[in-house]
């Protein structure tokens, strides 16, 4: 009885503003462009897909869950710009049947260049997402599911968190399959939850094109997909960028009505059921190891980290960008630290990529630059001027505030 | 085919297209008959040793023997590529006083009267061409008429409506590039008579194709856009001695080549350059190239205040050219209104990476390429200070605008040329 584990990743980086070399304020990013993404995908997706959701909570009593992964950046802008946005994943964990899972609050590559800073930002996530919806996540998913065997033994250490979830890409499972439970080479305390990126590509990506063979795809025919795992799988794991219901598919590509039959249709069977990864990792063993000496990932036909380092520019303009992290730490000053955390969205990197700089892809449609060597030098030219500001001396920090001038002198004068 | 210059003596990217596309019909097979004018200086160069730049020995005396299926005829004409009414002027009225100082008199009125073989003026010159044209033709077999750039519509015109074969127009340029909106009415008349009466009209680029429809009013269906190729070229032998350019080993050249003229918008490479010394020094910009705004660009360089970090090589050629794409670190080709532009071609060739401007054809073509709106001089300065600041970014555009470079091949355009002829004689 295979049991659907959906869940969701909800993110939009900050954007950078046109920077040029001529440029030298601190003002780094675009806010007007970044309220109207906002604004625009909460009208397309957000606020639909998650009153839908709620609809779906609320008619099945419970047998219909799922979870998300909401990145720390996108709950400060959605707070500042769609407010109301926030208040429907309120009413989502207050529903009982929605998992928030843990990952990076930057959505950063950190895990690859810097370990205290990873687990900074993780912590850091928690705490929010605690503090937002009143739970405190036990699974993880890394940024872009970025995965390797050192990566479970580093969570795993962190001593709270249950599973990890990532790619069932083939390279790694051979012919196994990703519907059963597998656990991390050489940590046992941490159970791996691997995307069937099959099923899921089906509805993410293949469900509007024409030209597939299992166009138009309804609920029903994916319900029967389903059933058809019984007995050979113990989960369905439908992992899949939240933007996916109304952005990335429109709605009047039926995207919304697929979703609302889904779990009905779903639950005709009886053996299939809902749970969240939690859920899973509680209710099933792992039925093998699995071992990712290298770096995996869900993104592209690779799956692997070229999407985001595969050329010089993109490595060298990463690499810059952590080697101020001890720079920037020191300068205790507020500011500086978070502009040099929003600098470490993995969007920033993506932009750079010339891997497919062809016509109609699927990287170009998000991307605000035209051309990939247009957001390195923005980037540079950003990065830049955060250098300067760190080797400048600090007038932030705990003692002198940058309102108050005088209080150090007036104190002085008096005594 | 009715076209201009052939190498050695070619004066830009007119005479470069002629020859490429040339070459790479003659590979596939095409036989061609090239026809171009001609200066004949004979009689009147008796005793005074003419150091024209514009002289040039008989095409078919050079030997081009790679081109085994083109043969060359001339037309004894004045007329040249990139001239203009004034500057046609200006050349009959030299012709006269060498003709008048080989003579060895002052002339009287009746010998300034218009020699015989040349028109007083443009106009009167592109339509004798085109009657001579239509006498050389009546000599030759061919099946198509295909005529480069204005000058020749006419004799295209007329070679097509008395051989009865169809024309074909290749519009590497207008006057819109030209002359801005000062159109010229003379030339834009008989641009749009040869794009009306061709039966297909080529087009070096998107950009050029859509002022032919909406400034020309010629209907989309009949235009057809062949992009314009490059070749495969040597590398450079040997260098300049640096020592004896002014520019110092550590310093960075960024370089400006093509026609020092209005269309080529050298005054904002150097509003630009001005911008970029304001935050590095260690630059020099190179100007290679001569035109109608050369002397007011050096005037405008020490305006500036910049005189002393911008070079003047004048008109470069051949190997020249190979050694300032191997001394320079980035090429910028700022161009008001470019209908193709050959020369990035050639820099990322010569693994130059290029900042070319949004309002060319080549944009069209090229991705591994800066892009920049001609006007915004800021933004033309920002690229150049992060090519030179940030190695990853100029290896990057170097070695991926170097591969993409390579699908560029004359071999392309001329299939797709060939293409057009059958698809035009189908029809006939």
């Amino acid at each position: 009885m295979p049991s659907v584990c959906f869940y969701f990743q909800v993110h939009q980086p900050i954007r950078l503003r046109h920077y040029t070399v001529f440029d030298n304020n601190d003002q780094y990013f675009d806010d007007f462009k970044n309220a109207s993404v906002c604004r625009k995908v909460a009208n397309k997706c957000y606020l639909p897909a998650n009153r839908l959701i709620l609809d779906l909570i609320r008619r099945f009593d419970g047998r219909f869950k799922v979870a998300y992964s909401i990145t720390g950046v996108l709950l400060e802008q959605l707070q500042r710009y769609s407010p109301e946005v926030v208040s429907t994943f309120d009413a989502l964990a207050q529903s009982g049947c929605v998992e928030f899972l843990a990952e990076t609050y930057y959505h950063s590559l950190s895990f690859l260049y810097s370990r205290d800073e990873f687990i900074e930002q993780i912590n850091k996530h928690s705490e929010i997402i605690n503090r937002f919806f009143g739970q405190t996540p036990r699974v993880f998913r890394n940024t872009e599911l970025i995965y390797n065997n050192e990566l479970a033994c580093l969570i795993s250490s962190m001593g709270r968190f249950d599973a990890i979830i990532t790619e069932g890409a083939d390279h790694i499972l051979g012919t196994r399959s990703p519907n059963f439970l597998y656990q991390p080479k050489s940590c046992d305390n941490v159970k791996l939850l691997l995307k069937n990126y099959a099923l899921s590509d089906d509805i993410a990506f293949r469900f509007s094109n024409r030209s597939w063979p299992e166009w138009p795809l309804t609920a029903e025919k994916f319900a029967g997909w389903i059933s058809r795992i019984n007995g050979n799988g113990n989960v369905v794991n439908l992992f899949m960028d939240y933007e996916t219901f109304g952005e990335h598919q429109w709605e009047d590509t039926g995207i919304f009505n697929f979703v609302r039959h889904l779990p009905e249709k779903i639950l005709q069977h009886p053996d299939n059921n809902f749970k969240t990864p939690g859920e899973v990792a509680q209710s099933f063993p792992t039925v093998d190891i699995v071992d990712v000496p290298h770096i995996i990932s869900w993104a592209d036909t690779e799956r692997d980290l070229s999407a985001w380092l595969g050329n010089a520019m993109q490595s060298s303009a990463i690499h810059e960008l952590y080697r101020l992290e001890r720079n920037v730490k020191s300068t205790n000053d507020e500011k500086v630290i978070s502009d040099w955390r929003k600098l470490q969205a993995s969007d920033h990197f993506y932009y750079m990529c010339t891997k497919y700089f062809a016509d109609g892809d699927v990287h170009k449609y998000f991307n605000p630059y035209d051309s990939p060597y247009d957001s390195y030098i923005n980037f540079m030219n950003v990065l830049d001027n955060l250098q300067s500001r760190c080797s400048r001396p600090t007038n932030g920090g705990v003692l002198c505030s940058g309102r108050e001038p005088n209080a150090a002198a007036s104190v002085l004068d008096a005594g | 085919m009715l076209g201009w210059e052939f190498p050695p003596f070619i004066n830009g990217g007119l005479g470069t297209a002629c020859y490429g596309l040339t070459k790479a019909m003659d590979e596939q097979g095409i036989h061609v008959t090239f026809v171009l004018p001609k200066v004949v200086y004979g009689q009147y160069a008796t005793h005074v040793n003419l150091l024209s730049p514009h002289s040039r020995t008989t095409p078919t005396s050079l030997k081009i023997a790679e081109l085994k299926n083109v043969e060359f005829r001339t037309i004894d004409s004045p007329l040249e590529a990139y001239a203009t009414p004034e500057s046609y002027q200006k050349r009959i009225e030299d012709t006269i006083r060498q003709k008048q100082i080989a003579q060895g008199s002052l002339s009287p009125a009746s010998q300034l009267f218009t020699a015989p073989d040349y028109g007083n003026n443009m106009y009167n010159e592109v339509h004798r061409y085109a009657a001579l044209a239509v006498d050389l033709a009546a000599n030759e077999q061919f099946d198509i008429v295909h005529a480069h750039d204005w000058m020749t519509y006419p004799a295209g015109i007329a070679v097509a409506a008395v051989s009865g074969r169809p024309l074909i127009v290749h519009v590497h340029s207008t006057e819109f590039d030209r002359s801005g909106e000062h159109v010229n009415q003379m030339i834009y008349d008989i641009e749009r008579q040869g794009m009306q009466r061709a039966a297909k009209v080529i087009a070096v680029s998107h950009f050029t194709r859509s002022i032919i429809i909406s400034r020309y009013g010629i209907s989309g269906d009949k235009v057809e856009v062949v992009y314009n190729g490059v070749e495969r070229s040597g590398n450079g032998n040997g260098e300049w001695p640096i020592a004896d350019t002014g520019i110092r080993s550590d310093e960075k050249i960024v370089l400006f080549l093509g026609r020092i003229t209005m269309q080529k918008g050298p005054e904002y490479f150097l509003y630009a350059a001005k911008k970029v010394l304001e935050v590095m020094s260690n630059v020099k910009f190179v100007m290679a190239g001569s035109g109608d705004l050369m002397h007011r660009s050096v005037e405008l360089a020490a305006e500036l205040g910049i005189g002393h970090k911008v070079l003047f090589t004048g008109f470069l050629r051949g190997p020249d050219v190979q050694k300032i794409y191997s001394m320079a670190d980035l090429y910028v080709m700022p161009s008001v209104s470019e209908p193709f532009g050959i020369a990035p071609l050639e820099a990322l060739d010569n693994d130059v990476p290029v900042i070319i401007s949004k309002q060319s054809g080549v944009s069209e073509v090229l991705m591994h390429a800066l892009k920049v709106d001609f006007w915004d001089v800021n933004e033309i300065a920002n690229k150049i200070v992060a090519v030179l600041k940030y190695p990853p970014l100029e290896m990057t555009l170097r070695n991926h605008g170097n591969f993409e470079v390579r699908k560029l091949r004359w071999k392309d355009s001329a299939q797709k040329c060939v293409r057009i002829y059958e698809e035009t004689l189908v029809a006939v």
